[in-house]
């Protein structure tokens, strides 16, 4: 009988196998190095309507995040201030500078500045702020260090393991309540111990089930 | 072990040669390869296009369900389970006859088996197809199918690995996919055969490409025979335990005619004798269509009925002990919902099942009904109608009467339920009608095997070897 297929075939059996091995293990490490909101998300820095520099007034003047954020302890939202509260220190500092035109022109029209959000969580996921912070997750934690951010962008992944990640062992982001907004902090040799007794004192025991977030 | 003797011999022949009519071992190839080779029959094509339209029916609401939701279907509180399930289970059920037929009656011997042993495995991995639809539609959200296995993600869960949903997966998945490799490794000289007798140039290279260039040399067969044998070993586990753990899904929760330990060998037995009457009734429409009366005999048919007349009564013997079981345990619930299965708002749907899977089968007790063809063709036909409606019993009743008597409604299923069941009988024989048309619907290589050339019996002159 003669042959059906020409002498090179005989290689194409291993070909195939060795190929496919490279094949899947290529797709797979791609979808898992380049599907991770690690790599989609975090480093998300928009540009936005104000050139304003969290570095100079969170870090340079050592302003406290509440200053602006000033509900952020008692709402869901860490809310975005009010022209009002840009123009307590414009009216004086700096008033005739190119950079705050927009803002004047918003104190002027009474037409709020339309910052771009920078942290979105899908809307089927609930997540306060106030009782994390009242648990003493420093802002820090999820936000990264802003107070070195020209531009703020999101430093972290804000996946559901990363939420997850912190809701089953919390410990190394819990800080005193008056340190919360404080940036480039460093936890003590002590640390250890001292979620130990705050989580008791403040009967912290963070959810984990599916309705914590979503419902 | 010295001698065999005439006697011996004649008792075989007395119970029936395994294939009629003296064949050589060119005819059995022919007469097998007949059908595949020759040109597409118009009877098959009006079979296909039927088969086809079901299936694009199936599929055309499939596609609806995951536009607007479960919400088309039936379920309504507090019946949350449906046909989907019902169809599921039914379907597992149905490919169990495969293994069976496979795995354990070739482990057992039984030499039978070589006639409906490729016909009942094509069956098995067909019904397995259908059954599989379900889970992955039953949410209506197909995109979030993915989420039955077990895979790394960003959200860091895992399915519940408690839950024998899970369980099913795994279970049904093995399954699947032992008796895919079962049919090919088994098909493989038989794809050989074709291969050598393809008289066009693609046809060849295709089907020399899937016989792994087999050459059936004797060193081939031994290796064939072992990683046969191999799998048959590992597949004969997979009947007892692939229908216990579906009727895990039920035994496992707390639902008054669910939570009983009685359910993994009773749901064994149901799979088995849902299984044997589908391969009893697509065996007498090839077999008339194909002209293979001369290896499916009535020997085969015979000895099917009599394991549906077996797992009928086991069955039947379950049945009645979840009646014993409910009145011994003093259980008021357990009692009320068994009540309510023989007198209450289903009974319909209860003797239609009894008198399916118990009453009709009794009929095979006399051997010249279980040697009549029409008699045979109906039962099995009966009995998977009866099997379709066990599942129904179990499901609905116990949902649709549960603690909570104010809760209590009476189910009925949608356009949609009915569509979406008689869609998966379009897939299902869409395959099989392709099958017929393009494999060995007979094992070749087996059926010689069994042939008496096979087993020449020069010793016969001297009485000794």
């Amino acid at each position: 009988m003669a042959q059906i297929f020409p002498k090179w075939t005989n290689t194409l059996p291993l070909i195939l196998a060795v190929g496919g091995v490279f094949l899947l293990s290529g797709v797979t490490g791609f979808f898992w190095y380049y599907g991770s909101p690690k790599y989609t998300d975090v480093g998300y820095r928009p540009i936005q309507p104000v050139a304003y520099s969290h570095k100079v007034h969170a870090g340079d003047l050592g302003m406290d995040c509440r200053y602006c954020h000033n509900y952020v302890e008692t709402s869901q939202e860490a809310n975005v201030p009010p022209t009002q509260t840009c123009m307590n220190c414009h009216t004086l500092v700096l008033p005739e500078s190119e950079k705050l035109l927009p803002v004047r022109e918003s104190w002027a029209t009474d037409k709020p500045i339309e910052w771009v959000r920078v942290h979105m969580l899908p809307e089927y996921a609930y997540f306060p702020h106030s009782p994390h912070l009242r648990a003493g997750v420093g802002c820090e934690s999820c936000h990264g260090n802003v107070a070195e951010m020209e531009v703020v962008m999101q430093s972290q992944p804000l996946s559901m393991s990363w939420c997850l990640e912190c809701h089953r062992n919390p410990d190394m982001h819990l800080r005193p309540s008056d340190q919360i907004t404080v940036m480039g902090w460093q936890a003590p040799d002590n640390q250890l111990e001292f979620a130990a007794r705050i989580k008791k004192e403040k009967n912290i025991n963070p959810p984990e089930n599916c309705s914590a977030c979503h419902f | 072990m010295s001698t065999i003797t005439k006697e011996t011999d004649l008792k075989v022949h007395e119970d029936g040669e395994l294939v009629e009519g003296n064949p050589t071992f060119a005819s059995v190839t022919a007469d097998i390869s007949r059908a595949p080779e020759a040109g597409t029959p118009k009877l098959w094509f009006v079979a296909f296009g039927a088969a086809l339209s079901l299936m694009g029916l199936g599929l055309t609401l499939i596609g609806y369900l995951f536009w607007e939701g479960t919400g088309i279907w039936g379920i309504q509180n507090p019946a949350g389970w449906g046909w989907a399930i019902i169809n599921f289970v039914w379907w597992v059920g149905i490919g169990h006859a495969g293994t069976l037929i496979s795995a354990i009656l070739f482990l057992f011997r039984q030499r039978w088996r070589t006639a409906i042993n490729r016909f009942a495995e094509a069956m098995t991995i067909f019904a397995v197809i259908c059954a599989l639809v379900f889970p992955g539609i039953h949410v209506g959200r197909v995109w979030v199918a993915y989420f039955m296995f077990p895979l790394p993600n960003q959200m860091g869960m895992w399915p519940n690995f408690r839950s024998p949903l899970l369980w099913d997966v795994f279970a049904v998945g093995t399954y699947f996919t032992v008796s895919l490799l079962f049919w090919y490794v088994g098909l493989i000289p038989d794809l050989a055969t074709f291969r050598d007798r393809a008289k066009t140039k693609i046809k060849k290279a295709a089907l020399a490409v899937f016989s792994l260039g087999w050459r059936g040399g004797n060193r081939q067969w031994q290796h064939y025979e072992r990683a046969y044998l191999i799998l048959a070993g590992l597949s004969t586990p997979l009947v007892l335990s692939v229908h216990s753990v579906v009727s895990f899904d039920f035994a496992v929760s707390l639902i008054p005619g669910w939570h009983t330990t009685i359910f993994p060998p009773y749901f064994v037995a149901g799979a088995i004798f849902s299984g044997f009457a589908m391969v009893m009734t697509l065996a007498l429409i090839a077999r008339k269509i194909y002209g293979l009366e001369h290896i499916i005999t009535m020997r085969h048919l015979e000895n099917m009925n009599k394991i549906m007349l077996l797992t009928g009564m086991m069955v039947g013997y379950a049945y009645s002990c979840e009646f014993f079981v409910a009145w011994y345990s003093g259980n008021l619930y357990e009692k009320a919902i068994f009540i309510n299965r023989a007198i209450g708002p289903y009974a319909w749907a209860y003797w239609t099942m009894i008198f399916c899977n118990v009453v009709v089968p009794q009929i095979f007790w006399s051997r010249k009904m279980r040697r009549n063809i029409p008699v045979m063709f109906v039962a099995s036909i009966l009995i998977n109608v009866g099997m379709w409606f066990e599942r129904f019993v179990i499901v609905i009743t116990s949902l649709s009467q549960d603690f909570l008597p104010s809760s209590w409604d009476y189910f009925s299923p949608t356009f949609f339920d009915v569509g979406i069941y008689l869609g998966t009988f379009g897939i299902f024989f869409t395959f099989f009608l392709l099958f017929l048309r393009f494999l060995p619907m007979v094992a070749i290589a087996e059926i010689k095997g069994v042939l008496p050339q096979a087993d020449p019996h020069y010793y016969e002159h001297n009485g000794h070897h």
